[in-house]
């Protein structure tokens, strides 16, 4: 079912909350990858806040929708998810990297609840997600499993030997994203090592390819629908989105992959984000 | 060696040790036309950009794709070129480790890893980027050589070395800035043999990387507080390791501290109690290290202190075993 206008701003609010809380948690840790945690902030709510089957409450219920961040590096961005979700308690967030915390740059599966996986070795997190996918279908379970890769991470082979196996195996009961924020460390992605045709190589491994607008809720809404049903082959959704999306400073630059801030700077970051939200509740492709 | 380098010049404090590689690999570079540079994302993380930035030709960034960087640098070894190689430690010695073993060590093929954000230096990262593994990796590679410089200066020292070894070479330096120790390049570095930095006959307290300069603090106090001769050996260079050195402390010091950052199993502890134990002698021996454990997250500095890798733990672990006993050797009347 696509998502109603009034589900949209729902969303709409609960995204600028939790880049809000993002901003945040980089100036308390003292850095961080805010880039692409900023970028994958819609995807991390619309999944969150509609689609996961979870229990806060019940972390590791058998039954619950699985979520693997493969792209683990953007711990600043999940972890206020996982707090506002109430995994964690929001004054975690506080201490966010200090010396003695359970929240590190990249989180870690056996120290916080609702982490599903410990990523940050970039390319692990699609074969992961296959296994869990699998091992569902083995158990006659009938949960899916949700996969976060960012662009860069798919110049490892290990993403491609995991997509060959997705759709080997038939593994439907998967949806994979792509954060297709076209930035890396050292550049945007084309300049590094050219990913695109991206689609097409998707396509070749065997997946349905889904390109949308990865800051437009009804556009993801409508790509997950059509994975959730789609039972021929594996679906990849390609998230055309902006590094640092919401902030004027960071966005589409790829030197913000990771940075810090100071007080004058989230300032800033949260001026520019109040103003992107204003813009983004006024858009209503429906209403 | 042929030197000639200018890296002495460099302002150590202002740079941080990957800068002074990257540095010094510049000046290589405008020597000798066959270095080549490589790295996978994290060129500038690593400073090896700066060598990009100096010979855009010669470098070689190929995405986040470790195994086939290592995999390419192999080929350019084989037509003669010298690659050096450049990733987070965790990265070049587990993600793509077979082929820096089958395509690079088995082949004794002449590429320098030299390997950033080791030990636990990048500690708040977690577990995923710590790497306190590396060592006990890499000295189980056949062919390869391995280093782990105390600070900026002796990595200099030691990246120039490697060009002139032949053969695969891994150099452990870490994250950011390290205390300097050494303030000039002349002190006679030279791979595979430990530097002797302090003169003692109580305790031998043997280090690497980051845990040197803690050391040498450590046995500071230890004259000035306790009145106790510390020998400290910068032990750079975990394979080949000094067996001299290290029989040459148990002879004449009969109390051996190793401390490292790095898990205490397969390391420099591992390297140096291989050696004590072929000696025969007795010996009050003790590892410092991380005790086999995924680390705890944090500053450095920090977690140097939670582990007692710290001038402080290797106090404490000094006094306790200046106290204690060991069997005695009767035939050893040549005990100092
Ligand atoms: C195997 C591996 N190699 C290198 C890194 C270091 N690293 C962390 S993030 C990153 C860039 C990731 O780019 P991308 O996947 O596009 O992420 P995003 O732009 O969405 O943040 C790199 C190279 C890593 N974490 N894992």
């Amino acid at each position: 079912m696509p998502i109603s206008v009034n589900e949209r701003l729902i969303l709409e609010k609960k995204a600028h909350e939790l880049r809000l809380l993002c901003v945040n948690t980089v100036m308390w840790a003292g850095g961080g990858h805010i880039g692409g945690a900023l970028s994958a902030m819609d995807i991390l709510t619309i999944l969150y806040y509609k689609y996961l089957n979870i229990d806060p409450k019940n972390p590791n219920w058998p039954d619950r929708d699985r979520f693997i961040l493969s792209k683990g590096h953007i711990g600043v961005g999940f972890a206020p998810v996982l707090a506002d979700k109430g995994y964690i308690d929001k004054e975690l967030l506080k201490k966010y990297n200090h010396t003695g915390s359970d929240l590190a740059m990249h989180l870690d599966s056996l120290k916080v609840p609702g982490v599903d996986a410990s990523t940050g070795s970039l390319g692990h997190g699609l074969s992961i997600a296959v296994g869990t996918a699998l091992a569902a279908r083995l158990l006659k379970k009938s949960h899916m499993t949700y996969c976060l890769l960012g662009d860069g991470e798919c110049n490892e082979g290990s993403v491609w030997e995991a997509a060959m196996a997705a759709s080997h195996y038939q593994v439907t009961n998967l949806v994979t994203f792509v954060d297709r924020n076209k930035c890396m460390i050292d550049g945007p992605t084309e300049e590094v090592m050219g990913l695109e045709p991206f689609a097409k190589k998707w396509e070749a491994f065997g997946f349905i390819v889904k390109a949308v607008d990865g800051h437009d809720f009804m556009q993801l809404s409508e790509a997950i629908d059509f994975a959730l049903e789609e039972k021929s082959a594996p679906v990849v959704i390609i998230a055309d989105t902006n590094k640092g999306c919401g902030v004027d400073f960071m966005e589409g630059d790829y030197k913000w992959h990771y940075g810090s801030l100071d007080s004058e700077k989230v300032e800033q970051a949260f001026e520019s984000l109040e103003k992107y939200y204003q813009k983004r509740k006024g858009v209503s492709r429906n209403g | 060696m042929a030197s000639g380098l200018t890296y002495t010049m460099l302002d150590a404090t202002k740079l941080s040790t990957s800068e002074i590689y990257g540095a010094v690999l510049c000046e290589l570079g405008e020597k000798h036309p066959d270095i080549v540079g490589f790295s996978a994302d994290l060129a500038k993380s690593t400073k090896i950009g700066l060598f990009q930035k100096k010979f855009p030709d010669r470098f070689f960034n190929v995405g986040i794709a470790e195994q086939n960087m290592f995999g390419i640098a192999a080929g350019m070894a084989k037509a003669g070129l010298t690659p050096f190689v450049s990733t987070f430690a965790i990265f070049a010695t587990m993600r793509a480790l077979d082929q820096v073993h089958t395509d690079i060590c088995y082949q004794n093929l002449n590429v320098k890893i030299i390997a950033t954000h080791g030990g636990l230096s990048f500690g708040q990262a977690g577990s995923t980027h710590h790497c306190t593994e590396d060592l006990s990796i890499m000295r189980s590679m056949a062919n390869c050589q391995v280093i782990v410089p105390a600070d900026g200066i002796e990595t200099a020292n030691a990246v120039e070395a490697a060009y002139y070894t032949p053969g695969p070479i891994y150099i452990r330096i870490n994250r950011g800035f390290d205390r300097r120790f050494y303030d000039r390049a002349e002190y006679g570095f030279k791979i595979g043999k430990a530097v002797k930095l302090t003169e003692g006959t109580d305790i031998t307290i043997i280090a690497c990387g980051s845990c040197v300069y803690q050391a040498v603090e450590a046995a500071n106090i230890l004259a000035n507080a306790d009145g106790i001769k510390a020998r400290v050996l910068d032990m750079h260079t975990i394979k080949p390791i000094d067996k001299e050195a290290i029989l040459e402390a148990v002879h004449d010091t009969r109390r051996i501290i190793t401390v490292e950052d790095h898990n205490v199993i397969g390391g420099l502890g591992s390297a140096v109690a291989e050696v004590i134990a072929g000696s025969g002698k007795g010996c009050a021996f003790e590892r410092l290290g991380i005790p086999d454990t995924f680390s705890i997250i944090g500053l450095h500095e920090d977690l140097m202190a939670y582990y007692k890798i710290d001038t402080n733990g290797i106090l404490e672990c000094a006094r306790e075993l200046l106290g204690r006993d060991f069997e005695a050797d009767d035939d050893w009347e040549d005990e100092v």
